[in-house]
């Protein structure tokens, strides 16, 4: 393998995060408000068609974007609804989001199957992008990947020093205290599930208009899933988040060159790896029972209603 | 806000059975104006989507064959939802079952023994026991959560089936499709009602529907596992084996998954295929639901899910609406269940009454 092969994968590597990396995150906000959300591949994929849709439809590809997000956040507002709103039960909920959401993506994707679209170009920034190796390790991405690569310090920044993280990771951890504060719960618990949609949305536009600029059935392929497993592997920890989304995104590319470099494997042994590996780093992170008890939020998947507490 | 919900005192154990009708009108509600706003006739559409599918023997025979796995699979997963083990891999279970069932198939192709079914039907379920016991293990030894392990097995299960239609069970007169070759007679399920397809695997469904009924109704074994479900503090105090709980909740619905990927292929497919199921491993979590993990409840639901994948099988012949729709009604109708379940701990009040 030459030096180009290795940039060549790195640089792979870093775009196969990125739709774990929205994800992850805006799932990682709404864990640590003190809801759980399995319905992220559902939102992700409702985002990845209606990107797509508006993309093709407009012709703009930022419009698409936007699209994603909105439409990510229209999923989770059903989910913030009946599980917030109506005190549903959240694991229930979230399973319907995604069952809904795959069933309606291949309803509203049914005539795009066929469309090609350009899909988001790398930014090219001059003197930067055409240094030799660091210009296309580090400057030769398209503006999402950067957006992901932003919005990681934004968040640090939010949840751990700024006044309104310190309020949600207070109602994810004792919503009752919290409320007895005067934090509206049930508020802010919104704004975090409609977070997480954008955020899956996004992830989701990703991959329809950047990653592979198409629509397909179910294209998603169970991101959504490894996004919330991703938020468990990191321990609530969003740093620890954007390092397990770039070990996914190798994973997802190591698959490809090893039938490069000649090893006679069927290919679907070697897209089994990414679903392997999730079940692996999750056994790893959990086998200490205590990892997961003092680092998941304490009021996670609870209901709050303000009379009963 | 027009309306306050305010907690009962008491659950109502009237809404535990009307809030699923409620959703269910609701879902009609919602379809019709959906069809409307597709441009479609409401009655029309009403029409091609839950009677002409079952306005003859053939349609009601179909109805019972996409019925039959989907409350097998619910009946085996209500084991475990009751006990909140959250077994979602049911798909992957079908899958590997059917797999191992597929097997037994084509070791004894062209065999007449009339052991090949019974063999079929021991190897299915052994082999989503198998898939299921998986994160079983995981979750007993280390504490993994069995929601995503279950998942994630669901797409390694559909790779492998993948492989093995594209390469070592390939047909070998099937001109490169993906498909074994067609199971010979022994290896199917006889017909059950003639002029349609409905197949012997119904009786194993009812045979599971009175053995879960029983199990529910009388098993100290179920009890404990309800309570660990309601109350896992006070089962953990009162001794019961949690573990155990986690096992058979699991166990169960993999064989019932396994059990009906068995069925699938040597019934209405005979072979083994990609897809092999329209994801009943899914839809049958919604049939738990809906049907209250009660065994009558869920065969009530899993007769009206049928109906709904055979009305969007017939919506796309005769309004040319995609099949998929079938997948948004149904999530539609897990979404209001949930949503009218509020009902059964809250009564919903008038503001402006208790302002008076």
């Amino acid at each position: 393998m030459n030096a180009d092969t290795v940039i060549l994968i790195l640089v792979a590597t870093i775009t196969a995060g990125v739709p774990l990396i929205f994800a992850a995150l805006g799932e990682l906000v709404v864990e640590k408000s003190g809801v759980l959300n399995l319905g992220v591949e559902g939102m992700m994929i409702v985002g990845a068609i209606s990107g797509f849709m508006v993309a093709a439809e407009s012709g703009q590809l930022w419009l698409g974007v936007l699209a994603g997000a909105g439409a990510g956040m229209l999923m989770a507002l059903i989910f913030a609804f009946i599980t917030l709103t109506l005190m549903a039960n959240q694991v229930a909920t979230g399973l319907a989001l995604t069952i809904f959401g795959i069933g309606l993506s291949a309803y509203m994707g049914q005539a795009y199957s066929s469309v090609a679209l350009e899909g988001i170009k790398s930014l090219h920034i001059p003197l930067l992008s055409d240094l030799p190796v660091l210009g296309q390790l580090l400057f030769s991405y398209d503006p999402l990947v950067y957006l992901a690569l932003l919005l990681f310090p934004l968040l640090v920044w939010f949840l751990y020093h700024s006044r309104g993280g310190l309020v949600l990771r207070a109602i994810g951890e004792s919503p009752t205290s919290a409320h007895a504060l005067g934090y509206s719960v049930i508020r802010i618990r919104y704004q975090a599930v409609l977070f997480g949609g954008a955020m899956a949305g996004i992830g989701g536009a990703y991959l329809s208009l950047a990653y592979t600029p198409l629509w397909a059935e179910g294209m998603t392929a169970g991101r959504g899933w490894i996004a919330l497993a991703l938020v468990v592997f990191a321990t609530w920890r969003p740093g620890r988040v954007l390092l397990g989304a770039f070990l996914f995104g190798g994973v997802t590319i190591a698959q490809f060159h090893v039938q490069g470099l000649g090893v006679d494997i069927p290919s679907q042994f070697l897209s089994m790896l990414p679903y392997l590996a999730t079940i692996a780093v999750l056994v790893l992170i959990s086998r200490n029972a205590k990892t997961i008890r003092l680092n998941a939020p304490a009021s996670l998947g609870q209901a709050f209603h303000r009379e009963v507490h | 806000m027009l309306f306050k919900l305010q907690p009962r005192p008491q659950p109502s154990q009237r809404m535990v059975w009307l809030s699923p009708l409620l959703a269910i009108a609701l879902m009609l509600l919602v379809g019709m104006v959906i069809f409307t706003l597709l441009g479609q006739s409401p009655l029309k559409a009403f029409h091609a989507f839950f009677i002409e599918p079952i306005n003859d023997m053939y349609g009601l025979g179909e109805l019972l064959i996409k019925a039959s796995p989907l409350a097998l699979i619910a009946l085996g997963l209500s084991v475990g939802f009751r006990a909140n083990v959250w077994n979602i891999g049911a798909e992957g279970q079908l899958t590997i079952g059917a797999i191992a069932a597929g097997g037994v198939a084509l070791w004894f192709y062209e065999s007449e023994s009339i052991w090949v079914l019974p063999l079929m039907l021991m190897a299915g379920a052994l082999g989503g026991m198998l898939w299921a016991a998986i994160p079983a293990l995981l979750r007993t030894r280390f504490h993994t959560s069995e929601i995503l392990v279950s998942l994630m097995l669901v797409y390694v299960a559909q790779l492998l089936l993948s492989w093995l239609v594209h390469g070592p069970w390939r047909d070998p007169d099937g001109f490169g499709f993906p498909q074994s070759r067609q199971f010979t007679e022994s290896a199917l399920l006889p017909v059950m009602l003639e002029g349609t397809r409905t197949h012997a695997g119904i009786w194993l469904t009812l045979i599971a529907l009175v053995m879960v009924f029983v199990f529910m109704r009388w098993s100290v074994v179920a009890f404990q596992m309800r309570v660990a479900g309601l109350a896992p503090r006070a089962a953990d105090y009162a001794g019961f084996n949690a573990k155990r709980t986690i096992w058979i909740g699991l166990l169960t619905g993999g064989a019932a998954a396994g059990i009906a990927g068995m069925n699938e292929i040597a019934g209405p497919i005979g072979q083994l295929s990609m897809p092999l199921s329209p994801g009943y491993g899914f839809a049958a979590i919604i049939v738990a639901f809906v049907g209250r993990l009660h065994p009558i409840g869920i065969l009530l639901a899993s007769l009206l899910m049928a109906l709904l994948y055979l009305g969007g099988e017939s919506a796309q012949m005769q309004l040319a609406l995609p099949a998929a729709v079938s997948g948004v009604f149904q999530g539609l109708l897990l979404f209001f269940l949930l949503a009218t379940d509020v009902l059964i701990h809250f009564r919903l009040t008038p503001t402006w009454r208790s302002k008076a």
